[in-house]
């Protein structure tokens, strides 16, 4: 059989690839309009709760500890205002069998993928769930294959994306690794029509339902130690799934008044798929680049209708500086004993900035660690950022300027919350899913939908809707 | 010039996907300038030189044909060839904080 593997040709069997290798017809979920069944799609996957927290314990993920970072606590009141001080705890992800929640998610799609008998299981991705991936298809006794952005056009790979591909590697499954464009997507698609493997979407919802887990225990676990709910949970936002996870697993331990916030390294000024740019970040997720267009956009992504919905539940959005995240990881490490991230801390940074606006008797939890080591880890990442010429310095954060410098803070009281313009993204949103399907007209179906897609009302959906020359049909 | 390598050694092979004239119009001008290139791993099929075309199973079996580009490929990456000295500061900084010793 010869295929046409032109890219047009492959890209126009998109539908049918996707469709084949999750098991899953999108179409079922469309209304035609702007609005798509989301609970309904959740509701498919066809696992409870219960089915789910029973699929991970077989394989060691979840229940992880909940840690109080006492001596950050103490950082936090000892440069905040009399009174001011929020306690900060945190999830300890990278006890999972691979080092990091993207476990939670990589354990529901292999055990899907055996359930319906593929042979072996592929994900793009250059972040840690690649090595999820990788873990879970060997415990399940799948073959894989992780499909990575890895270098630039000199072959010059970030240290973090490198250690990335060699725990896969060392985990049994084959790496693709590319030069960086978004032209990965058809190479991943032809790695999934040529194998028949199942495709562990980070966006299906199976990769979503997974991480409902985390938030679920995050409420258990404050409850048996603190009697209560968390007032905060900050999750890192990159791709939205472990917001989105994270929050419906808190929703359905009843924990509704807890705050939702993300957070994102930001790296506005880096484009993302420039080849200059690639080796000048020195985060390869958790950052802007992806956190804000899978917020505003997240039906772009490999699966037609994406499960991961940000705004759906975020509360607020705070961004963080490069150099803080670096800070933050050695105060991690130096006040609490523990090595870890640094892209793991991300929400960590913002809760410490969030912590110093808050009175003592408020609780935050960070929502993961991540392993640590070899090329991820600020000394071979901040040598790297040297070698491409990025000035590594101290002085004022808000001063950093991504892909010239990195700033780390002369004193932790300079670590601050910056919140995003939420109705501005809530807006971009709406003018997304309009394009999305060509929209020219809103029946109440697709009204209703955006308010819940935005966690906002309808006057804000209607006079959105008003903008963009959309008509109402009701 | 060329290195011979056998049959069944642990290699890297390197393929263009796509040409620079091939890209998606939605990249960055520097992007549109460079092909998207592709490496992966496995066992050499035949023996073969560096710089041949030449075919690889890899570990999950799929037959892939590349440019063979490195034999052993080792990770090279570590904790940075350079020490960064600012990171000894901080932690010294948050103790003399939380320990009440910051003037």
């Amino acid at each position: 059989m010869n295929r046409d593997n032109s890219y047009a040709a492959v890209s126009a069997r998109n539908s049918e690839i996707i469709k084949n290798a999750t098991g899953i017809d999108y179409s079922v979920y469309e209304t035609g309009g702007i609005a798509f069944d989301y609970e309904r799609m959740m509701s498919d996957t066809g696992y409870s709760l219960e089915d789910i927290i029973e699929i991970q314990r077989e394989v060691g993920v979840g229940n992880t500890p909940l840690l109080e970072l006492k001596n950050i606590t103490e950082l936090v009141r000892k440069t905040s205002p009399k009174g001011k001080g929020a306690r900060i705890f945190v999830k300890d992800e990278q006890c999972n069998p691979s080092g990091s929640f993207k476990d939670r998610r990589a354990a529901i799609s292999v055990f899907q993928a055996k359930k319906l008998g593929y042979k072996g299981i592929a994900a793009a991705t250059s972040g840690n769930y690649g090595a999820a991936v990788a873990s879970q298809a060997a415990m399940r006794n799948l073959d894989c294959i992780i499909v990575q952005e890895c270098f630039d056009s000199r072959k010059v790979g970030q240290p973090e994306i490198l250690e990335k591909q060699r725990k896969c590697e060392c985990l049994g499954a084959e790496v693709i690794q590319l030069s960086v464009g978004p032209e990965l997507f058809y190479t991943f698609l032809r790695v999934l029509e040529d194998t028949g493997y199942f495709n562990a979407s980070l966006y299906s919802t199976f990769g979503i339902a997974g991480v409902e887990t985390l938030g679920y225990e995050i409420a258990m676990q404050c409850r048996e130690m603190l009697g209560r709910d968390p007032d905060y949970v900050i999750a890192t936002q990159a791709g939205g799934g472990n917001l989105t996870g994270t929050a419906r697993g808190l929703i359905k331990a009843g924990a509704l008044n807890t705050k939702i916030y993300g957070a994102s390294v930001d790296l506005k000024g880096l484009h993302m798929a420039s080849d200059n740019d690639f080796n000048k970040k020195s985060f390869t997720t958790g950052h802007t680049g992806f956190g804000m267009p899978y917020a505003t956009n997240p039906d772009h992504a490999d699966v037609p209708r994406s499960a991961a919905r940000t705004l759906r539940y975020m509360d607020a959005f705070l961004t963080v500086k490069q150099g803080e995240v670096f800070y933050m990881t050695e105060v991690l490490s130096n006040l609490e004993g523990m090595e870890r991230g640094p892209a793991g801390n991300t929400s960590l940074t913002a809760a410490f900035a969030l912590a110093r606006e808050l009175d003592e008797d408020q609780i935050i939890v960070v929502q993961e660690t991540e392993y640590t080591g070899a090329g991820k880890h600020p000394l071979p990442q901040l040598a790297f950022a040297k070698h491409n010429c990025i000035e590594v310095k101290f002085g004022n954060p808000d001063e950093e300027i991504p892909g010239l410098d990195i700033i780390l803070p002369d004193h932790p009281s300079l670590i601050t919350a910056r919140y995003a313009d939420m109705e501005k993204l809530k807006k971009s949103y709406i003018k997304n899913a309009v394009h999305h399907v060509g929209a020219t007209k809103a029946n109440e179906e697709d009204i209703e939908f955006l308010i819940k897609d935005t966690k906002s009302n309808r006057e804000f959906v209607i006079e959105t809707l008003n903008s963009l020359n959309v008509d109402i049909i009701v | 010039m060329s290195t011979s390598v056998k049959k069944g050694q642990w290699v890297q092979v390197h393929e263009i996907v796509l040409k620079p004239e091939e890209r998606t119009a939605k990249i960055p001008d520097d992007t549109k300038k460079v092909p998207l290139e592709l490496w992966v791993k496995g066992f050499l099929n035949e023996d073969s030189n560096m710089g041949d075309t030449a075919e690889i199973t890899t570990i999950t079996g799929r037959k892939v044909s590349g440019t063979l580009v490195d034999v052993n490929p080792v990770y090279k990456y570590g904790f940075g060839d350079e020490y960064v000295p600012e990171l000894l500061k901080i932690g010294l900084q948050v103790k003399k904080i939380v320990r009440g010793e910051e003037k």
